[in-house]
């Protein structure tokens, strides 16, 4: 199955990187859920959580404070104004 | 005689003493602009991400964005001039601050407006010392800048920018600061910020073909978030590049200045040592000459 490669980056750091099954984020109107094959997309992050479950291991959670994010052939990129790894045990895939 | 080796003597070690001071602030200099390097590559994925989603924008639809277009006249301009806190880095802030006044003069004789935003005590110092009014100034930490700070700036500007002409508002950005190039080679550069020229990428390679990308919330919306952000980032990195060049430009002022005190110390020992010899040979040539008359 494909994977999605996924890069998160704060305006002064480089956050996290590697390859996940599904990004599940916020935007301003509401929350959206990527999957390997998902559609070119540019769209604002709101403020709050997101998702990430690596291919490997547990899921990983982020918290941004607003930001934007880009997908186009499975490459996503995340770019936050201020992201920090957050719990894992609270990370929003349900 | 004896006042001339004093005199020596009390250059040698104050140019001793200045001399510590100069290698102390190399070695400082040296140890952060590693870091201060690395901040600059850190921020990189940032600035490419930002700058591909605005060309990725840009390059599809028919921007037709307040703050993308040009107006039709340009009668105010703001400028931001980035400099350094402290001095002892050789013409660091002169080189930015020259560069400034030309590109003042370049817009008065273009008819324009001038208002000016400063970075770094520097430049405060100086428009304060000409009695030359400027907007605002951001003073501290230039050689490690913080995000929070391009933030303020960003949105000062984009205040600036948002007001009309008729309420004090400008029409375009500039920023002023030191590009870093090299350990050895700095320049000062002027970028226009504002309106962007959204640069209509030649792409390289069918792969690197920019997507067709849908946006969320809608285009407008979406700019409306990019932009800003895009701005902070390029004013950020400005400020990164800035704070290496100051610490690169520092470095090697200490170390002129350190090898300029080594050659004095010598060239003063070198003298003390000729006045003390001089003082023994006639101290020897009065007690001969004691002796000899003496003895006659």
């Amino acid at each position: 199955m494909a994977e999605l490669e996924v890069e998160i980056v704060a305006a002064d750091h480089f956050v996290w990187s590697g390859a996940a099954k599904m990004v599940k984020a916020r935007t301003s109107d509401g929350e959206i859920g990527i999957l390997p094959g998902h559609s070119p997309l540019l769209a604002i992050l709101a403020e709050g959580e997101l998702a990430i479950q690596p291919v490997t291991g547990d899921r990983i959670a982020v918290v941004v404070d607003g930001g934007f994010f880009s997908v186009d052939n499975d490459r996503v990129v995340i770019v936050a104004d201020n992201a920090q790894l957050g719990d894992a045990a609270t990370a929003g895939i349900r | 005689m004896g006042a001339q080796i004093r005199v020596y003597r009390q250059k040698i070690s104050s140019t001793t003493s200045m001399r510590k001071i100069f290698k102390a602030m190399e070695l400082i200099a040296t140890s952060r602009i590693g870091k201060a390097r690395a901040r600059v590559a850190a921020s990189l994925p940032y600035a490419n991400a930002i700058t591909r989603a605005v060309s990725a924008v840009a390059s599809q639809t028919e921007i037709d964005h307040p703050l993308t277009t040009e107006p039709d006249q340009i009668r105010r301009a703001a400028v931001l001039v980035i400099t350094s806190d402290r001095g002892l880095a050789g013409s660091y802030s002169a080189s930015v601050l020259k560069q400034a006044e030309g590109l003042n003069e370049l817009l008065h004789a273009e008819g324009k407006e001038v208002k000016t935003y400063l970075v770094g005590r520097k430049a405060q110092a100086y428009f304060e010392f000409r009695n030359r009014p400027y907007e605002r100034v951001w003073t501290g930490g230039t050689d490690a800048p913080e995000f929070s700070t391009a933030r303020e700036v960003g949105e000062a500007l984009l205040a600036e920018f948002a007001t009309d002409f008729d309420e004090g508002g400008v029409d375009e950005i500039h920023v002023i600061y030191t590009r870093f190039k090299s350990m050895v080679t700095q320049e000062p550069t002027v970028i226009r910020l504002l309106p962007l020229e959204v640069v209509e990428e030649q792409a390289p390679s069918e792969s690197d073909l920019l997507p067709l990308y849908e946006f969320e919330p809608e285009t407008e919306q979406v700019l409306d978030a990019l932009l800003p952000r895009y701005i902070e980032s390029r004013i950020f990195a400005a400020m990164l590049q800035a704070a290496a060049s100051e610490l690169a430009a520092r470095q090697r002022a200490m170390k002129s200045a350190g090898d300029n005190a080594t050659d004095l110390i010598k060239k003063y020992t070198r003298l003390r040592n000729t006045a003390r010899q001089a003082e023994i040979t006639q101290e020897l040539s009065e007690i001969v000459a004691g002796a000899d008359a003496l003895a006659s």
